[in-house]
């Protein structure tokens, strides 16, 4: 198990979930904005709540938006963190990250499908990876998110929610997750642990 | 498909969870991390930890033990209960918590829905509704936690399920009080109403006692979420129960 997981500061409050998770798979998460912690860490996560402005303004105010893409070890982007991953948000005319291409929008709203798109709902596999080990297809997680990326090339899988968007997504040593895992029982538990024991040199 | 959400409530008094009925005569139910872990083993989609006793005098919810719930649980929680401001909300955010629920500081000060929704995110931010009536007319209730100050807050139901939506809350739940803990069913007529006007995530409080009232909340006023207690604490229903007789019947349901 890498034990050097690095949280990025993306200025959201509530990231002691995330942190009580990764300790009941024996990890302690550093919480960093400091570039050089975030380079030499064996593991990413960048966690994210609240709005893609805000959260790409605080990204630029630690002086992280050039080093994210550029990071060679596997990436975990959750939630608004998996959404900054690409290219551009409508939320507020948001440039983000870049890693992957394509655009965040809002999903839309109906009687039988609310937003935020709150609840449990599930991840139907459109490909192979490794972070569904013991995963079975059709496994329900935990969501929180009025915006969600299209499935597009790099999607592995997806969920439905008035239409399809990506719930997870995989580009290289990238990886985004639209769900929480560390609010997702047994199976976000699992992700996270095949997250960190990934094979990567 | 999103799954409807089955949700024990635990009523916090000084550290312990009680029930009451009809919003009094309240017994202490058991200890707080018990139950937790319990509703995680049993595969509760969530659960809400509220603080009666903290409004009604004025102070704020006992944080401490929300970092430990916060260690416990897998799943998500909302804590409820004398959160006043957006420090206060933050304070339990950073515990653990994952929503906040306001419900009579929203009505002393409706601007704090705004603040925390700016702040946080709307996806973070609860509606508690006490709400009584009928015949098509439903009056919201203040201070509910405290017989002795509980009273008619002056607004009409249907008119704060419109306000707060628009003042950007993620979420509301309605406490239908004439039914709470009589175990009679939900209040599906008022459910139903207030369905009708809120495009933002329902979770229907007050009633449950059986399998069929779920059914029916779900079929009927189209909520996405159940939340009782005393019926879940006291063992009477099961939550794996409830979760195979509704995907029996055709209802979308987390296993």
């Amino acid at each position: 198990m890498n034990r050097d997981v690095a949280l990025v500061d993306c200025g959201g409050a509530n990231i002691a979930s995330l942190r009580f998770a990764l300790e009941r798979l024996g990890v302690e998460g550093h919480f960093t904005r400091d570039a050089g912690r975030i380079e030499a860490a064996e593991r990413v996560l960048l966690p994210g709540v609240g709005a893609a402005g805000a959260g790409m303004g605080r990204l630029a105010d630690a002086h992280l938006l050039e080093l994210i893409p550029r990071l060679t070890q596997p990436v975990l982007g959750i939630c608004l963190g998996m959404q900054l991953l690409y290219e551009v948000s409508s939320e507020d005319d948001t440039p983000c990250l870049g890693v992957i291409p394509g655009q965040v929008d809002l999903l839309e709203a109906s009687p039988e499908h609310t937003i935020p798109h709150m609840g449990w709902n599930q991840v139907e596999r459109r490909a192979e990876s490794r972070l569904f080990d013991g995963i079975p297809d059709g496994s329900w997680f935990y969501f929180v998110h009025s915006y969600a990326a299209p499935p597009g090339k790099h999607c592995v899988g997806d969920t439905e929610h008035g239409r399809r968007f990506a719930s997870v997504v995989n580009k290289d040593n990238f990886f985004g997750v639209q769900f929480h895992p560390e609010r997702s029982g047994q199976h976000g538990q699992r992700l996270l642990k095949n997250f960190l024991e990934l094979p990567w040199n | 498909m999103l799954a409807r959400r089955i949700i024990p409530c635990l009523d916090v008094r000084d550290g312990q969870v009680v029930k009451g009925v009809r919003f009094r005569e309240h017994r202490v139910m058991g200890e707080i991390l018990d139950l937790a872990r319990r509703y995680r083993e049993e595969h509760a989609d969530e659960v809400v930890f509220y603080d009666i006793t903290a409004s009604p005098h004025g102070r704020s919810v006992d944080r401490s033990w929300i970092l430990r719930v916060a260690d416990v649980l897998d799943i998500p929680f909302c804590v409820a209960g004398g959160i006043r401001d957006v420090a206060g909300a933050e304070e339990v955010l950073m515990n653990g918590a994952d929503k906040i629920s306001v419900n009579s500081p929203a009505l002393a000060d409706p601007d704090l829905i705004g603040e925390l929704a700016r702040r946080f995110g709307s996806q973070c931010v609860v509606v508690g509704i006490d709400s009584s009536g009928g015949n098509g007319r439903w009056r919201v209730h203040e201070l509910t936690g405290d017989p002795s100050l509980s009273r008619e807050a002056g607004r009409d139901t249907l008119d704060w399920v419109r306000e707060v939506q628009d003042r950007g809350a993620g979420e509301i739940v309605l406490n239908c009080m004439n039914m709470d803990g009589v175990r009679q069913g939900y209040d599906i007529e008022q459910l139903c109403a207030v369905r009708d006007c809120c495009r933002v995530p329902l979770i229907a409080s007050g009633g449950a006692g059986a399998p069929e009232h779920f059914v029916e909340v779900f079929r009927r006023a189209r909520v996405d979420g159940a939340l009782a207690a005393t019926v879940f604490h006291s063992g009477q229903i099961a939550i794996p129960d409830i979760k195979e007789y509704l995907a029996a019947r055709n209802v979308s349901i987390r296993d």
